[in-house]
């Protein structure tokens, strides 16, 4: 294996890991220069390697794009756990890393023999990651969790929508997925010092459920002091007005404004050409716009419609505004700020040809993620994994290959 | 664990997560705010809806497991505390507009040179360069351009903004991870070093399958409302559903994925004699979404739908619970407080709050750790409530804090 630099470099992960959450967690170490060793098996590939979009619309396990996206640096181990050789050889796995990461739902791992007190009769300082939707302990630990259902249990979509109208989800699907990788990634890395320091490991233990309720807490202390549910208030603002999106001049196209206070609101109206509007005791104040808040997104409606969203956004900012575009993903792929930080890479990729790969959330000045490999194929790492860092022979390789046990 | 670590937080709500992940992990976060209290603490909502900084909805759910100071850093005096302040930290977190700390002196380009060792995170909305670095922040902004609003709404509606801010939760967990990782370097090399995060990017990061599906079907991914967007399928599939006594969610996914929880719901059904022949003849190993069409997916729909109407959010639940179906009701604040599972899990844990006049329910904590107590210890901090026990630490006699006050140093 080539050289990663990094400051993880020399770190290993091993993960029996899938969906969102598995990739997201190893990307914070892959991208970062762990060697990350992930699992897979033919026999039953993960979701997001089974679903559209497709290469060319043609699926196949390797040509999938939502998989590709998230996996760069991650590396794949193809291996049948239902081969009764397949448990020697995870045990080499467990005893080559320093973590030991998955999220099944809970009992998968325990049925292999991997649960938290047999790794650490494997290797004694361990450290175990575990990330199941609801826990690994407690009722709801068999309840089948996908990030679609896991927003909803936690509360989020009380916070979105119209008065009167349905409770709406994040449009981005499985939204709360982003959330307990970076609990996970914190405390992992934390768990690793520990290590260092005293030669102990030790389990770590999250449930998604519970890392997203941390994403709408205000909402548990306002039902303490106010004994009220919270309330769907479609774009509007109690602090802000006007607050919103307004629509733009072509095909669904929009943008955001918000004006937080005087000095805004007078910078607003001086902008859209009309400073008079100031003046007007309709929207004197807060208190005042929110009290004609339909009658001004009126006004502010017909001064967006005829611009793009990027002339609002540009307006407005020259002049202090908080406002901008309402970006689709065309415009996310062509925006100059995420460009210049750099969140995607362009990596090669065998089957998919150049193809966009997410690249890190933040920026690290000393030691920066970078790009060291494109999404693996199904399998592409296990025979370098099984002789370089297991040092298999090359023999005993081929025979376990030709039993199955690889698949 | 990391108790012997110390951060200054100089967030306002921007970038109050990622010094209560650290917080929660062990260090020592101290907040510094300016004499009077942090800017934040001015915004509505209010505990009781008295317009009281002591009783910042935001402050108090985001600050526990922190101490807190006054400081006002740009006067003179100020600044010469902040630099002895920063030499017993080993991090600081910051979420100033790009360029402000450093054209008062006491940016990171100056004090990494008094402390080489020292880890600086800033939390800004774009990051401290490129072409929108000195944009105008509010959430609704950010929000909007990392993509998240423009999938979000009914698809013959506005994007809408979900009212509890996003983009600070994504900035602040993001940083808190840049700090670890930074710390990891710091522990091999004994250097420091910028963390640099924008909340659009934080925010953005996370798009699921937005951006595979533009770049290899070349669609952009619109609003869908209450159905699903983004699948293999052509046909909107419905994933908030009416029940009894609220919304369910719950969707139909083709494949070994779905085929359990489909053959157990209509197994389900079955025994309330709601499964239409249709349903019970289906085979659901081999049920692709790719292929469905509209006809056969409202011959799931209206059965699927008709049987949600007929029970609770929480018989529903339980039911799932029972034969692993994956149904997600939609929970209110009340019914997470209730909630089985998280009682069951020893979630929540009442802080005292003797000025609200009671206590306060909070998580007990985000990570469950066998060797770290990552539990809720402190409630958030008063204004200036831990002045006295920090500035003494740093050599302060009573009369010398006295005359800081007084000249409104702290």
């Amino acid at each position: 294996m080539e050289e990663r630099a990094g400051v993880f470099n020399g770190l290993k992960m091993l993960a029996f890991a899938w969906a969102v959450v598995g990739p997201l967690t190893m990307k914070f170490f892959a991208d970062h220069g762990a060697t990350v060793v992930r699992i897979e098996t033919v026999h039953r590939p993960c979701t997001m390697r089974a679903s559209a979009p497709y290469k060319d619309n043609k699926p196949g396990i390797n040509r999938a794009g939502y998989f590709a996206h998230f996996n760069g640096n991650i590396l794949s181990f193809a291996l049948n756990m239902n081969h009764p050789k397949s448990h020697e050889i995870v045990r080499r796995l467990v005893r080559w890393c320093d973590i030991f990461f998955e999220n099944y739902t809970p009992g998968v791992i325990e049925r292999w023999g991997l649960g938290y007190e047999e790794l650490r009769k494997i290797k004694p300082d361990i450290i175990m990651l575990r990330q199941s939707g609801y826990g690994s302990w407690g009722p709801y630990r068999n309840l089948p969790a996908f990030g679609m259902v896991l927003g909803p249990i936690a509360g989020l979509p009380n916070f979105i929508g119209f008065p009167g109208k349905e409770p709406l989800p994040v449009g981005v699907s499985a939204y709360t997925d982003c959330i307990s990788p970076r609990y996970a990634a914190a405390a992992t890395i934390a768990a690793i010092i520990h290590r260092e320091r005293t030669g102990e490991g030790q389990l770590i233990d999250l449930s998604q459920f519970e890392t997203a309720i941390s994403f709408i807490l205000p909402g548990i202390l306002e039902y303490q002091a106010t004994g009220k549910e919270p309330e769907r208030i479609g774009n509007s603002s109690p602090i802000a007005c006007p607050h919103g999106v307004y629509p733009c001049r072509g095909d669904d196209r929009w943008c955001t404004i918000a004006v937080t206070t005087e000095e805004q609101w007078q910078a607003f109206c001086r902008a859209i050409g009309s400073p008079g509007l100031v003046h007007d005791g309709r929207f004197s104040s807060l208190e005042n716009r929110k009290r004609h808040e339909e009658e001004l997104n009126r006004i502010v409606s017909d001064w967006t419609v005829n611009r793009t969203p990027e002339e609002v956004m540009v307006c407005l900012q020259k002049a202090g505004v908080p406002a901008g575009i309402c970006a689709n993903t065309a415009d996310l792929l062509a925006d100059p700020q995420l460009q210049h930080r750099n969140i995607y890479w362009r990596l090669p990729h065998p089957e998919l040809g150049e193809f966009t790969h997410l690249g890190q959330s933040f920026m690290l000045s000393r030691t920066p993620a970078a790009p060291y490999s494109p999404s693996p194929l199904l399998g592409e790492h296990t025979e370098m994994v099984c002789t370089e860092l297991l040092g298999m022979t090359d023999e005993e390789f081929i025979a376990l290959m030709q039993e199955g046990v690889f698949e | 664990m990391l108790e012997h670590l110390r951060a200054l937080d100089l967030t306002d709500e921007k970038g109050f997560l990622c010094g209560k992940i650290l917080a929660d992990l062990g260090v020592n976060v101290i907040k510094v705010e300016p004499p009077g209290g942090c800017p934040s603490r001015r915004r509505p909502p209010f505990w009781g809806n008295e317009p009281d900084p002591e009783k910042n909805i935001y402050w108090l759910t985001y600050n526990t497991n922190k101490k807190g100071i006054t400081l006002d850093i740009t006067s003179m005096r100020g600044k010469e505390i902040f630099r002895r302040l920063v030499k017993t930290a080993d991090f600081v977190i910051e979420s100033f507009a790009p360029g402000y700390l450093d054209s008062l002196g006491i940016g990171y380009v100056n004090l990494s040179k008094e402390s080489p060792h020292l880890i600086w995170a800033s939390i800004t909305p774009f990051g401290q360069e490129g072409p929108y670095r000195d944009y105008r922040y509010e959430d609704i902004v950010v929000m909007g351009m990392s993509g998240t609003l423009y999938q979000t709404g009914d698809a013959d509606g506005p994007p809408v903004h979900m009212s509890v801010p996003q983009a600070p939760l994504h900035a602040g967990a993001d940083a808190a991870v840049g700090c670890m990782v930074a710390y990891y370097h710091r522990v091999k090399t004994g250097l420091g070093q910028h963390v640099d995060v924008s909340m659009q990017q934080s925010a953005a990061w996370f798009q699921a399958n937005a951006v595979p599906v533009y770049e290899l079907n070349g669609v952009i991914l619109r609003r869908a409302g209450a159905f699903r967007a983004g699948t293999s399928s052509q046909v909107p599939q419905r994933q908030v559903w009416p029940c009894k006594d609220g919304y369910v969610f719950f969707n139909v996914i083709g494949g070994r994925t779905g085929a359990k929880t489909l053959s157990a719901l209509t197994a389900w059904m079955d025994e309330e004699g709601m499964a239409t022949d249709f349903l019970l003849s289906m085979d659901w190993d081999s049920f692709d979404m790719f292929k469905v069409s509209a006809e056969v997916m409202e011959k799931i729909s209206r059965p699927v739908g008709e049987f949600f109407l007929r029970h609770t959010r929480r018989e529903l639940l339980k039911g799932a619970v029972a034969r692993g179906i994956s149904i997600g009701p939609l929970f209110g604040m009340k019914d997470l407080l209730e909630d089985e599972c998280l009682l069951a899990r020893d979630f929540w844990t009442g802080l005292e709050h003797p000025e609200l006049g009671g206590s306060i329910i909070y998580p007990r904590m985000f990570i469950r750790a066998s060797l770290m107590d990552c539990s809720v210890r402190l409630p958030a901090p008063r204004i200036g409530e831990h002045n006295r026990e920090i500035y003494g630490e740093l050599g302060f006699s009573e009369a010398e804090m006295e005359k800081l006050r007084e000249e409104g140093v702290i």
